[in-house]
């Protein structure tokens, strides 16, 4: 991505909010007085706040890119993420689950498992979520950081001797520490504020680049009509090597209905609703406490039950926000009179330098080498057609060297999905706008930092420091810690996304721990909250037995078109074996759904097996108010029916139902 | 806890909008989004919205402090 030029409105955006965030973190410093108050806000919030921050804490920078990149691959079966892959699942956790949570009075989710079981069963669910969280936080850093030194016009470069600095690492340095600044001020409270506030300058910010889009394509009848053009020819556009139905961009459930290879995305029914849909899930909404913490944060029992219900309204309606980029962007790149396409991969100078000599130099009759050596200098794919009309043009006219790297750019025949949402930015935001663009990218990726260091600031204080270490001490002792956690932390994130950017490999392997630790975990809560003969042992081989299965189930499957290593198989290589027709997946989203049904299973037949074959430790009175069976159902008298969660619950669920059919 | 969170938000946005309809309308060349060859005030147009949105948010702090929450 070519870097912008911002004006004084842009950046007066940008420190408006820095301004306020550290406002925020600085105003709420004074009612810090006692460790719940900083770790867990003393169940004080009011439900609308809790609710936006639910669907905040989810709804990353990363999100937003990534949705969009898989609206463009995609189209509106990524909705499938949403209205199949999370507001069921926020339903339950809503209606079944946050009575356990919240009742419990367990700090953290962890916590609640060391009240079900026992503490190596919290211990192991605490480590992991641990580790994730803060790998996590240090990927959103680092593509925030990226995103600015890709964007932004000023470059450093700095030799200390000892380190050779550029302006990545002032950029990631000055972001964790407005980060460190509003949470070790604010606690949990500074985090779940800013991500309201993130909210809104997410909406407010991207609304108009959709609105603007649409309008530029014509509409959105031009826009599905322009797609089933593509979905019947996607090779002219370098999209894909197979054509599709016409409805393939535009229809969320009948590509997925003809199979794995009817579809963009490569799976097919059974792999979206329960791989997805079900195991992966309410795998992430029921029991990741970076957003169930959210909820816990909640003033009573009826707001922390209707939280998940208020983040699941605009979760329903966030697909226009957020996937219709994508699919516009498709569109527009169909349209060659709007001068756009989805941008190449970023491609250094001197391979554009490289391949402008090529054209400028052709003195060779065969074009097809022609067009291999221009592909080659580039280090791309290119597309024939275009290169060949290049090289005309050019035999005709001596064009000038920037009209023939234009000419070269257009033809670069591969994508970089990620940055649809910046290029669209790009071409309708004037200044002033494209500061509020920004700044909500820029918002989205610190609160994804703050999130995280809170969610993981509470697991070790409360779960592991004071469970393992260091139990008995006065709460002033642990208010301590939990401030020189924060700084911790931090730091740990900052290491975390070095790590990730020196490593190509890094976002892989990352995504693949989450996968492994969070497939499985369902089943444990699952058994745990709803069959009082699950005992403490059987859970923690259930658990552990799910993490080691995703782990052999990975080493032995792979997605097709990939080479064995990090994507997978490589048990096969190392025994020297060819990986078997069997262990092949049509694509990778079916592979790692099918991996979350693996280790589901494994982990849920384990907790039941043993835990009829051992003896139950916990008698009823003590799993009164952790089993659903064992506890007085909420009765919401007292509640008007608009507020009661089954009601409002099932009133959502069938407007998903609606609009997966009017989708369909 | 303490601090209503629509307080900074209304804020926020009531500057922003201030800034953005300010900013639209003086300097009405560089605000303009070209679509289709139809010039469209997208920095005036949204920034009111930004504007209403901060006020409401105002309006609905003020009324916070009016009638204190029950506990």
């Amino acid at each position: 991505m070519q870097p912008i030029h911002l004006a004084w409105v842009d950046y007066t955006i940008l420190i408006a909010y820095v301004a306020f965030v550290l406002g925020i973190g600085w105003a709420l410093a004074r009612y810090m007085k006692t460790s719940s108050d900083f770790l867990t806000s003393a169940r004080s919030i009011p439900t609308w706040v809790t609710g936006l921050a639910f669907i905040s804490a989810n709804l990353g920078a990363l999100e937003l890119v990534g949705m969009a990149a898989s609206g463009a691959k995609y189209g509106i079966a990524t909705a499938h993420f949403y209205w199949v892959g999370a507001i069921p699942a926020m339903i339950f956790l809503a209606v079944f689950m946050m009575p356990f949570y919240y009742g419990s009075k367990a700090r953290s989710v962890p916590e609640y498992l060391q009240m079900r079981f026992n503490k190596p069963v919290m211990g192991l669910n605490a480590i992991g979520f641990a580790v994730m969280t803060v790998f996590a936080s240090g990927i959103s850093m680092n593509a925030l950081a990226k995103m600015l030194a890709n964007l932004l016009p000023w470059q450093l470069s700095l030799n200390l001797g000892f380190a050779h600095l550029v302006s990545y690492d002032v950029y990631l340095w000055i972001c964790s520490g407005v980060v460190l600044i509003y949470v070790l001020k604010g606690g949990l409270t500074s985090a779940i504020y800013t991500e309201v506030l993130q909210f809104f300058m997410i909406v407010l910010g991207f609304a108009p680049v959709v609105y603007l889009a649409l309008k530029d394509v014509g509409g959105w009848t031009a826009m599905t009509d322009k797609l089933h053009a593509v979905a019947q020819n996607p090779m002219a556009l370098d999209l894909n090597t197979r054509a599709f139905a016409p409805d393939a961009w535009t229809s969320a459930w009948k590509p997925l209905l003809g199979g794995y290879d009817a579809n963009p995305m490569g799976v097919n029914v059974f792999a979206i609703v329960f791989g997805l849909g079900f195991v992966l899930s309410f795998g992430y909404w029921c029991t990741n406490f970076l957003v169930v913490q959210r909820a816990m944060a909640a003033k009573n029992m009826t707001a922390a039950r209707n939280t998940p219900i208020v983040a699941a309204l605009p979760k329903m309606l966030f697909p226009a926000l957020v996937i219709l980029p994508g699919m516009l962007a498709v569109a527009l790149t169909a349209m060659p009179d709007k001068n756009y396409r989805i941008p190449p991969p970023i491609i250094a100078p001197e391979n554009y330098a490289r391949a402008v000599d090529v054209i400028k130099n052709t003195n060779q009759p065969n074009p097809a080498a022609e067009i291999k050596d221009v592909g080659d200098a580039l280090g791309q794919k290119v597309n024939a057609d275009k290169i060949t009309a290049l090289i005309a043009a050019n035999a005709t006219t001596k064009l000038s060297d920037d009209q023939i790297k234009e000419g070269v750019y257009n033809a670069v025949a591969a994508y970089d999905y990620d940055s649809v949402i910046f290029s669209l930015v790009k071409k309708y935001c004037p200044a002033g706008l494209l500061g509020l663009a920004l700044t909500a990218l820029l918002a989205s990726f610190m609160s994804g930092m703050a999130g995280n260091v809170t969610a993981f600031n509470t697991v070790w204080t409360y779960n592991l420091y004071q469970a393992f270490f260091v139990p008995n001490k006065s709460d002033g002792h642990y208010f301590w810690m939990g401030k020189f956690i924060t700084v911790v932390g931090i730091g740990l994130s900052i290491l975390c996304a070095y790590f990730a950017r020196q490593y190509n490999n890094a976002m892989d392997i990352i995504q693949l721990v989450f996968g492994f630790v969070n497939a499985p975990v369902f089943a444990t809560f699952l058994l745990g909250m709803f069959w009082k003969r699950t005992t403490s042992i059987a859970a923690f081989c259930g658990l552990f037995g799910g993490i080691a299965g995703s782990t052999v189930f990975h080493a032995l499957t792979i997605a097709m078109g990939n080479v064995p290593g990090v994507k997978g198989a490589y048990l096969w290589r190392i025994l020297g074996h060819e990986v078997p027709k069997s262990c092949i997946f049509p694509s990778e989203m079916a592979q790692n759904f099918w991996l979350a049904t693996f280790a589901f299973c494994v982990c849920f037949g384990l907790t039941l097996v043993i835990s009829l074959a051992t003896r139950r430790t916990r008698s009823d009175e003590q799993l009164k108010g952790l089993v659903y069976s064992l506890t007085p159902k909420i009765v919401d008298h007292n509640v008007p029916v608009w507020q009661r969660p089954a009601v409002v619950g099932t009133v959502l669920l069938a407007a998903c139902v609606v609009l997966n059919f009017i989708f369909w | 806890m303490g601090l209503d969170i629509r307080w900074p938000i209304g804020l926020m946005f009531t500057f922003i909008g201030v800034l953005l309809t300010g900013y639209g309308a003086v300097n009405r060349a560089a605000s303009v989004t070209n679509i289709d060859g139809q010039e469209i005030d997208i920095n005036l147009w949204w920034g009111v919205v930004l504007l209403v949105f901060g006020v409401l948010m105002l309006l609905g702090a003020i009324r916070g402090r009016k009638n204190p929450p029950s506990a």
